[in-house]
């Protein structure tokens, strides 16, 4: 890393003229473990991001520090103090997961740098705790669950049955999903986390006979539920609905076992913009994988760093002028519309999608908008105006 | 009321686990039994056999002849991590081989990651074990779940006969007793170590491989399983393969039925919102007192290998 900072530096000495100026950005993600994988999309999002701009972010010349925190609040809270202090970057982007997002989330804004997630949002911080330095270029945590509730809802599902692991990203997701499904819940199911084997509560499940089956099971917990329920015969009888369980990180060790099951998101590989086929069609050639939910957000954090700096004409320093440039949010986000609320959270739509194979290739499509303009329960709690 | 068929379905699901932890605590309780070596990475070599099966997998197109390549290619890392690593360990403290194979799992954790990428990997269904079988109650299940009950009890069988019935069973017995007699009467224990320690290595290397089909194959996939595999050892009682057996089938079932059944039990008992808050945690907990309970009652274990 140390030599591509170098080559950087070196790069941005050699290429610009005297008195051009470089943007620091230091990137924070969880790039290790088995949660790796989403750091890595969310940073090769971003660096398209950059790449997409001239290699340039509003014309200033990009700095990218990437730091691991290994999943870990304690180390994600060290790598962001020695950006903030030792590094002295101008902006803070990245983080994967909430925990992480809670621990850097003071130090960060109170030294008043800006800090965009490209994932992380946790409810504090989109409520009372919210900031006028925080911007998300990813949703709150309770949506996506929030518009499948919504969808079976307006689909007319009667009995639902909902499971997720046991800590807190877990209870939001299912409680998201209850906001606006108002018909039973057969069972609401809580399992260890990271448990590897689900046939006792897929046992029990099937018993229960509910019409639709809602899930959030995120990373490597996604691939053991999805192929033990295909494997037990369930698919087909009892639908599965899910959030962060199909995508793009995890379908390919699903397997067939993940075809013709849903869920919801903020973003689909086929949306019709030219922003959207552009950024799919190049992420596709340079990475040589699928693009995913995780790396869409990035690439809109780095377009929307760019667009603010050239608001400002540069100018780092000015604050006020960044900030009304990220409200602005003047860039083509690769979700179709997208604007911010009060507190720094999209106003965005949620769609449908169904895990289909197509040409070989196992791709999650979209089905349609569930959800229009849609702003997350918590910006009332917000003071920021 | 809990309905009969549930009862059993859940019953096949926990003899199902059983047997699962059944292969990883063979081999592990053999190897803490005769070499007197704390093995942390033994769920890395299970992980490296689910890797290797998705590899051979990937390569030849067939899962049986993946397995067929996957065992005896684990248990040639086993020799080899045995010949480089571990036998440096045996004269050492228990803290010393505990860091040592602390190390080895940080190792293959990012051994695994560095070749086979950050992405968990995919390990398809032979076609002819993808369905499900029809069981009298109306009990549907996977048959796959039946192929590794099937696997496992035929391993359980094939221990039984190697260690009651042959001369190295015997070494391994009389290991097991006192290893300083069996190295005073010209035994070359070295040898038999690496034995014992290929022996476990590849039932860890069998039953990574046969959760391929199931779990996700990734990096840390292991400790899971590691955690588990350590309470039956201690519940069984060390270094005996019946007591692992009979230990691992009455974890696999406490486990189901505990999860299957304790959230439901409370909400009787309880108002929902307790209910729903201790549920999971007693559920998950429950394997773990009864370890304690084993331990604080009968520290050599349910079943001790005999003479020890």
């Amino acid at each position: 890393m140390k030599k591509m900072i170098l080559a950087a530096a070196a790069a941005a000495l050699l290429a610009s003229p005297a008195g051009a100026q470089s943007v620091k950005i230091g990137f924070i993600a969880t790039f290790s473990g088995p949660g790796g994988v989403l750091g890595q999309h969310l940073y090769d999002g971003f660096m398209l991001g950059i790449e997409h701009q001239g290699g340039k972010l509003g014309g200033l010349t990009p700095e990218v520090l990437k730091e691991d925190d290994q999943f870990k609040p304690d180390v994600g809270l060290q790598a962001a103090q020695k950006l903030l202090q030792r590094d002295k970057v101008d902006f803070i982007s990245g983080i994967v997961f909430s925990n992480v997002m809670m621990a850097i989330y003071k130090p960060v804004i109170d030294s008043q740098t800006f800090l965009i997630s490209s994932n992380a949002g946790p409810s504090p911080i989109a409520g009372a705790q919210c900031s006028p330095y925080f911007f998300s270029t990813a949703w709150q945590n309770d949506d996506p669950h929030a518009a499948m509730g919504k969808h079976l809802q307006d689909k007319g599902i009667k009995r639902v049955y909902l499971m997720a692991p046991n800590y807190q990203a877990g209870k939001d997701a299912l409680t998201g999903f209850k906001r606006y499904f108002k018909g039973e819940v057969v069972d609401e199911v809580y399992t260890a986390v990271n448990q590897p084997d689900y046939s006792a509560e897929i046992a029990t499940l099937r018993a229960a006979k509910p019409d639709a089956l809602y899930v959030f099971y995120p990373g490597g917990m996604g691939v053991n539920f999805v192929k033990q329920y295909a494997q037990a015969g369930l698919t087909k009888t009892i639908p599965l609905y899910s959030a962060f369980t199909v995508d793009a990180t995890t379908v390919a060790a699903q397997g067939d076992a993940a075809i013709g099951t849903f869920g919801t998101a903020f973003w689909t590989v086929d949306l019709k913009n030219p922003a959207n086929q552009k950024f799919v069609a190049d992420f596709r050639k340079k990475y040589n994988y699928e693009p995913s939910t995780y790396a869409a957000q990035a690439y809109d954090s780095a377009q929307l760093i760019g667009a603010a700096i050239k608001a400002v004409g540069g100018k780092l320093t000015d604050k006020d002028g960044l900030r009304a440039a990220f409200k602005k949010a003047d860039f083509k986000s690769v979700r179709g519309p997208f604007k911010f609320n009060t507190n720094g959270f999209p106003i965005q739509n949620y769609y449908l999608y169904e895990t289909v194979r197509e040409n070989g290739k196992l791709l999650e499509l979209g089905r349609g908008t569930v959800m229009t303009d849609q702003a997350d329960a918590y910006a009332k709690d917000c003071p920021l105006k | 009321m809990i309905d009969p068929q549930l009862l059993a379905f859940q019953a096949l699901n926990g003899l199902q686990l059983g047997i699962m932890l059944f292969l990883m605590a063979a081999g592990l309780t053999l190897v803490f039994g005769i070499m007197n070596l704390i093995n942390l990475a033994h769920g890395s070599l299970y992980m490296v056999g689910a890797y290797l099966a998705a590899a051979f997998q990937g390569w030849t197109g067939s899962f049986l002849l993946a397995a067929l390549l996957a065992v005896p290619a684990t248990l040639l890392l086993g020799v080899v991590v045995e010949i480089v690593v571990l036998r440096a360990l045996y004269e050492r403290e228990h803290l010393d081989q505990v860091l040592a194979t602390f190390g080895l799992i940080l190792f293959f954790n990012e051994a695994v990651r560095i070749v086979w990428g950050p992405n968990a990997l995919f390990v398809a269904l032979p076609e002819f074990l993808s369905g499900q079988v029809e069981l009298p109650l109306g009990i549907i299940y996977p048959s796959y779940r039946f192929a590794i009950i099937a696997v496992g009890l035929a391993v359980a069988l094939f221990l039984y006969l190697l260690i009651a019935r042959t001369r190295v069973g015997m070494l391994i017995r009389a290991g097991a007793t006192n290893r300083a007699m069996v190295g005073a009467l010209g035994v070359d224990v070295k040898l038999l170590y690496t034995a014992v320690f290929g022996l476990g290595t590849a039932l860890a290397g069998l039953a990574g491989l046969m959760a391929g089909p199931i779990l996700s194959v990734e990096s840390g996939m292991g400790e899971p399983i590691l955690i588990l595999t350590f309470v039956v050892i201690v519940i069984g009682g060390i270094g005996s393969i019946r007591g692992a057996f009979l230990a691992a089938v009455l974890i696999g079932v406490i486990d189901t039925m505990g999860r299957a059944f304790l959230p439901g039990l409370l909400r009787a008992a309880f108002n929902p919102s307790i209910a729903n808050a201790v549920g999971p945690a007693l559920a998950s907990m429950l394997i773990y007192v009864v370890m304690a309970l084993v331990l604080a009652f009968r520290p050599q274990g349910l079943f001790p290998a005999r003479g020890a």
